[in-house]
């Protein structure tokens, strides 16, 4: 991780808040063109609510932009509206969804929740901007939050809140709300993990044997944060949480190999992968069946066969048949796929909207993560570029989860889509992910700023002049 | 609601949603670059600068030369300035090595922007302080400011 500060020096990064306002615009069309375009391909006519409902989505997210222009003016132009893009498709899908379970007689009104998630998510994403002013105030808190985010993957455990559904003991009920705790623990962990290793990566990267090529570190450096990880991921694969596991697995293997600048942790973590999963395919049995419906997804479709892989398939029908530019909203059967709001929202756009659809999602995720990762690169403290790459790594591990299972290219893990899928702990959580990055892009991009104005101030010309004597 | 109205409405969604993708890739290319302005006009930040305030003509100021430990254990040691970033710590590869157990390996760093100089804290456990404030930032420093890394002060000399 070498310090870029020489480069960024005599180079400035502009606001482009204007640039981030134009494309919000842009982004608020996808989202409420998308909902119109829903009313007019269901129900024939424009929703009649568009204006309350457009009003809303308009109102949430410009707050999110005044509020960034007062008090992260140089945050990064892009992040935002890439969200708020993915957040309106998904609300619109959502609500294709509720409609096709209402012709079918079961109403379910998960749009409406969603956007009262979003508003919620909007709504701490805009504390969180006003509250941490200084990502590396974070740091203080580095094994709090290690600590916090063990509790709350412990939560669903406790017999009198937890509760198991679909086989996955991941879910809190609180009143009449429920919630996953694993998706803030995501966060945590990072600003953890992040923590750990800014003070720790010399010593684990430098210090150690040297075994088989990759230079093994002490057991004192490594164990606190090893011991952090292990735990995490063993109560994830007691709570038979596959998706959330791979993400973890990976996302402490990529920071460390970040911070240590080793690669052999990646030979040593893909054989750990290989070594794990072949155990857990011996071990347990729904990994079995993901497995064997991965490899032979038609084995498993009918009744007759278990329908087992009914919904992977039934989504992988949807896709076909959507084609290139999809079927049009209101022509698909989206709804045949079970979970089709949640975890297969991407084979609902699949269906309806087309592989034109998919990939210019895909293509927004892309940003985010290049966005995150551009952040990591400029920033200008080691804890703040761990930290992006953490969340931008983890973003990019979820949506390739999800999407490779949705899609055939791996086993199904159940996962949420980021900003589309119904789901409010995710939303909610990835709210606070965004408002952290533009958090740490505001800090990297920021000029650097003068303590003592009135003694350096100099005209430009004088300062060519000195430029060239004295910078390297 | 005809099959051509929807058709047009599908392909018209479709480029929207690619519209905007493309918007946000042109915004980030555009961005890449940055903006170069005026080394005198960065420091104020912000796209329209107030003009800096004229130095009194004739009066120029000379830039420093060198890094002078002025307090500690290695008083008297200097690096020059002109050989680019400075960087302070007990580390053999620092360019001021220090015998100060407050000191980190690779501590602080002095490194020139233009006709300022900057200090920046590379991490250490201890911290960088100009004057008595620690400092979380590259913070400018002018000749005489006191720079404190462990027991140790520093100096921009002439």
């Amino acid at each position: 991780m070498a310090a870029p500060s020489s480069t960024i020096m005599g180079f400035v990064h502009r606001r482009r808040r204007g640039a981030e306002l134009f494309l919000l615009v842009l982004a608020l069309i996808v989202g409420i063109g998308a909902y119109a375009a829903v009313g007019v391909g269901v129900q024939g006519e424009v929703p009649p609510d568009i204006l309350g409902y457009g009003g809303w989505l308009v109102g949430l997210i410009i707050g999110a932009h005044v509020v960034i222009r007062l008090v992260a003016p140089y945050a990064d132009p892009v992040l935002l509206p890439v969200v708020a893009a993915l957040n309106g498709l998904g609300l619109a899908v959502i609500h294709r969804i509720d409609l096709a379970k209402e012709a079918a007689g079961d109403a379910d009104g998960f749009a409406q929740q969603q956007l009262i998630w979003m508003t919620l998510g909007v709504g701490l994403f805009l504390v969180t901007l006003l509250a941490i002013r200084d990502h590396r105030l974070l740091q203080r808190f580095t094994y709090t939050s290690g600590l916090a985010a063990i509790v709350l993957l412990l939560l669903p455990m406790l017999p009198g809140i937890g509760r198991t559904i679909n086989g996955a003991r991941i879910w809190i009920h609180l009143g009449p709300f429920s919630f996953q705790p694993g998706e803030l623990a995501k966060l945590l962990l990072v600003i953890a993990f992040a923590g750990y290793l800014v003070l720790h990566r010399d010593a684990l990267a430098l210090a150690g044997r040297r075994v088989l090529f990759v230079d093994l570190p002490r057991g004192r450096d490594l164990g606190p944060i090893l011991a952090m990880w292990l735990v995490s991921l063993g109560i994830l694969v007691f709570q038979h949480d596959l998706g959330s596991s791979l993400l973890f697995f990976g996302l402490f293997l990529i920071m460390l190999y970040v911070a240590t600048e080793r690669p052999g942790w990646l030979v040593v973590g893909g054989l750990m992968f290989v070594g794990g999963a072949t155990l857990a395919y011996v071990l347990f049995g729904h990994v079995r069946i993901r497995f064997d419906i991965w490899q032979h997804p038609f084995d498993f479709y009918t009744a007759e066969q278990g329908g087992k892989s009914f919904q992977p398939v039934e989504a992988k029908f949807g896709m076909g048949w959507g084609g290139l530019i999809g079927r049009g909203f209101g022509d698909g059967d989206p709804n045949r796929v079970p979970y089709a709001n949640s975890d297969f929202i991407l084979s609902s756009i699949g269906e309806e909207l087309g592989l034109t659809a998919v990939m210019a999602v895909l293509m927004m995720y892309g940003l985010i993560v290049e966005r995150a990762l551009r952040t990591a690169l400029i920033c200008r403290d080691a804890f703040g570029k761990l930290v992006a790459t953490g969340l931008g790594t983890a973003i990019a591990l979820q949506v390739f989860v999800v999407v490779g299972g949705v899609t055939g290219l791996i086993p199904l893990t159940g996962l949420t889509t980021p900003f589309l899928s119904y789901g409010g702990s995710s939303l909610v959580a990835n709210w606070v992910i965004i408002a952290l990055l533009l958090r740490i892009s505001d800090q990297a991009r920021r000029p650097l700023p003068s303590i003592s104005d009135d003694t350096t101030a100099i005209s430009s010309d004088d300062t060519q002049v000195v430029r060239l004597g004295a910078s390297s | 609601m005809s099959e051509l109205t929807l058709f047009l409405i599908r392909v018209a969604y479709l480029a929207i949603l690619w519209i905007f993708v493309l918007s946000a890739i042109s915004v980030i290319r555009s961005d890449m670059f940055g903006a170069r302005v005026p080394e005198a006009a960065r420091t104020g930040g912000g796209k329209a600068p107030k003009p800096p305030k004229q130095p009194k003509p004739g009066k120029r100021r000379s830039a420093p030369t060198h890094v002078l430990v002025t307090e500690g254990s290695n008083v008297g040691e200097r690096a020059e300035l002109a050989a680019g970033p400075v960087l302070i710590g007990r580390g053999s590869d620092a360019a001021i090595r220090l015998d100060d157990d407050y000191v980190s390996t690779r501590h602080a760093r002095i490194a020139a922007s233009g006709d300022q100089w900057f200090v920046e804290d590379l991490g250490s456990t201890n911290g960088t302080f100009v004057g008595t404030v620690r400092i979380t930032q590259p913070t400018t420093i002018t000749m005489g400011t006191q720079v404190r890394v462990g027991k140790t002060i520093l100096e921009l000399r002439k």
